[in-house]
């Protein structure tokens, strides 16, 4: 195997904006709309995700020269679908009241692609350290991402941020953003602006060649 | 426990709380497979089939863990069942339609992913359907799943001839869509109350 | 084939690889979806239990203890322990003296978007209902979850009227909804407007329970006392 040529710190960096998993890699959706209706209830959920996440490549890691390729798939879907489990338990002996908000999305980690997807493209195949840190760095990306949805959507919707309101009484709340229609639009909105921005960088670049070839 | 009559369990799942545009789940396949409309409609059978016969495996399998007193192994046994049912029915439709298989290519193993069956597992154990409410339930959210992903490949086939701003192309102009049609079902809210 | 090209394919993993694979695994995940759950549960029953507490003691202003009864049709209301599941059960409320307060009921029903689990308590002294509490909505924000915090609505519950025919085990008149602002009856529920689905589903949930509760526990009001 070829001496990889990026740092752990680079694994670590490259989950949080070049290759982040909702605004870029557009994985793992359906917790991404369901849960981001307020942005307490986001963040929940994505740092539950980032937990299962980092524990799963940690563990796949450990045991990648451990695990046949035949069985592969099967025995990273036992360990994603454990620490759910925990994850789940913990969150009921946390608060039920969180409990409550997130639901059966909890569960429903398990079955996010973006696990199963690090853990077969990436933990499999490299080092416990490197694997934590990739974990580390898409798992913040991907509740930082989630933050940024459940935060418009509390914000345009409740007029609030965390349960502290913003507005005073006479602000019209935008329904609209609590409700699943809401999710699809911010998320589109956020999408809309990542990709402004890369065009934005990309005619830059294209325009900085064209210069020195000239 | 619950009291609500058959065809109101179907007309909510497939109309009013629709899998995709209410819940959210099966949003992968939704915004992957719906650009053509004839592999949208086959996707929609398909995961209406597994949806079925998942569905009556998690009624079987949740009976079998009240019985033994082990609550824990629920996520576990269902996601077994699910991904073992998604093999089996890969093999028969390799078997009996080639075609079909080529066509589906990639994503009929990733219906295994697809969070509309599990979730549809978890609601109905939570809501404590009996064995024919969870038929019926399964019926109306792969009818749901079916509808909102063949609705969205037409629109998405129509929208590849007109001008939008680059900025748009690809997910971001497919999430608005799902965001109108979501706007749209909700004019269902009420019915089958 | 030669024999370099023989030695450079992998093996097939045996059977016994794979086996050990699984199962290992298998059992380790096993093992530590045990020890959580056990870790947790008994956290996880206290919380629920404080939860049902405060809600019953939101229902019944007076109540300082709450007990547990399940009813079955041959003797009536007996005193249950948590453990038991699936029994019909109602909680009777009792104030420091030990005094009967009143019984608090759960109840669900279908409401506009989803199921809707409330819980109401009942003053047999008033003949009424006395307070409502919503468990679990998933109304409308903003239109239909109103009936969780508009004051206009919860007053309505400060006394439902629910007292029974003479001799008779049915209500006298049934809890309906009606437009906002065309309440004339004590057992009657002022709508809201703009959710009129979510008041009438409440109305008819607690309808229906009443129903069928409060001729039990008129007929069985022996039965709670000393219950404390």
């Amino acid at each position: 195997m070829a001496t990889p040529t990026t740092t752990g710190t680079d694994e670590f960096v490259k989950g949080l904006w070049k290759e982040n998993p909702v605004f870029v890699q557009v994985l793992g959706m359906c917790p991404v709309l369901a849960v981001s209706n307020t942005a307490i209830n986001a963040l929940a959920m994505g740092l539950a995700t980032a937990f299962v996440l980092i524990m799963s490549n940690i563990v796949v890691s450990s045991l990648r020269n451990f695990i046949p390729k035949e069985v592969r798939i099967a025995t990273y879907i036992l360990v994603i679908a454990t620490f759910v489990t925990v994850v789940d338990y913990t969150i009921q002996a946390i608060s039920l009241d969180l409990y409550k908000a997130l639901g059966a999305f909890i569960s429903l980690i398990v079955v996010n692609c973006l696990i199963l997807g690090r853990a077969e493209a990436f933990a499999s195949k490299n080092t416990v350290l490197r694997s934590t840190m990739d974990g580390l760095g898409m798992g913040i990306g991907f509740a930082f991402a989630l933050f940024c949805l459940g935060a418009v959507r509390e914000i345009l919707g409740a007029g609030s941020l965390f349960g502290v309101q913003l507005f005073h009484d006479r602000f019209q709340d935008w329904v609209v953003m609590i409700l699943p229609s809401g999710g699809f639009f911010t998320l589109a909105g956020w999408l809309l602006i990542f990709n402004w921005v890369k065009q934005r960088k990309a005619r830059a670049v294209a325009l900085e060649l064209g210069k020195e070839a000239a | 426990m619950a009291d609500e009559s058959l065809w109101s369990i179907f007309i909510n799942a497939s109309l009013v709380n629709n899998f995709v545009l209410a819940y959210f789940l099966g949003i992968c396949p939704f915004l992957g497979v719906s650009s053509k409309l004839e592999t949208a409609t086959r996707m929609g059978g398909a995961v209406t089939f597994v949806m079925l016969v998942s569905s009556i495996c998690a009624f079987g399998i949740q009976a079998l863990l009240v019985a033994i007193d082990a609550p824990y192994l629920k996520l576990i046994s269902f996601i077994a069942v699910i991904a073992s049912t998604v093999q089996l029915v890969e093999m028969l439709i390799k078997k009996f339609s080639p075609a079909l298989f080529r066509a589906l290519g990639i994503f009929l193993p990733l219906i295994t992913t697809n969070c509309a069956i599990l979730g549809l597992a978890l609601f109905q154990t939570n809501k404590g359907y009996s064995f024919v409410q969870c038929i019926v339930f399964a019926l109306g959210a792969g009818t749901g799943f079916t509808l909102a992903l063949v609705l969205m490949a037409g629109l998405r086939e129509k929208l590849e001839l007109a001008e939008v701003p680059d900025v748009t192309k690809g997910t971001a102009l497919a999430l608005m869509l799902a965001g109108l049609l979501s706007v749209a079902f909700m004019g269902f809210g009420g019915l089958g109350g | 084939m030669s024999d370099s090209e023989l030695a450079i394919r992998p093996a097939p993993t045996s059977a016994w690889h794979m086996y050990r694979a699984m199962v290992g695994v298998g059992v380790c995940c096993g093992l530590l979806i045990v020890s959580v759950y056990q870790a947790t549960l008994p956290v996880i029953e206290r919380n629920k239990a404080e939860a049902l507490q405060a809600a019953i003691f939101h229902v019944l202003p007076e109540a300082r203890v709450s007990t547990t009864f399940g009813f079955d049709d041959a003797g009536g209301f007996e005193p249950l322990d948590d453990e038991s599941q699936g029994a019909a059960r109602i909680y009777a409320g009792y104030d420091e003296d030990g005094g009967l307060v009143g019984l608090a009921v759960e109840a669900q029903g279908m409401g506009y978007q989803d199921v809707i689990r409330l819980i109401y308590g009942y003053s047999y002294t008033d003949d009424a209902i006395i307070g409502v509490q919503v468990l679990e909505s998933k109304e409308t924000p903003g239109l239909g979850d109103r009936i969780e915090t508009d004051p206009g609505f919860l007053e309505n519950f400060e006394r439902l009227d629910v007292s029974l025919l003479d001799d008779q085990p049915n209500l006298a008149n049934p809890i309906v909804a009606v437009g906002h602002g065309k309440k004339t009856h004590p057992w009657e529920i002022d709508g809201i407007t703009g959710a009129t689905i979510s008041s009438k589903a409440i109305a008819e949930i607690l309808d229906r329970s009443a129903e069928l509760w409060i001729p039990r526990i008129e007929g069985n009001l022996q039965d709670f006392e000393g219950g404390n």
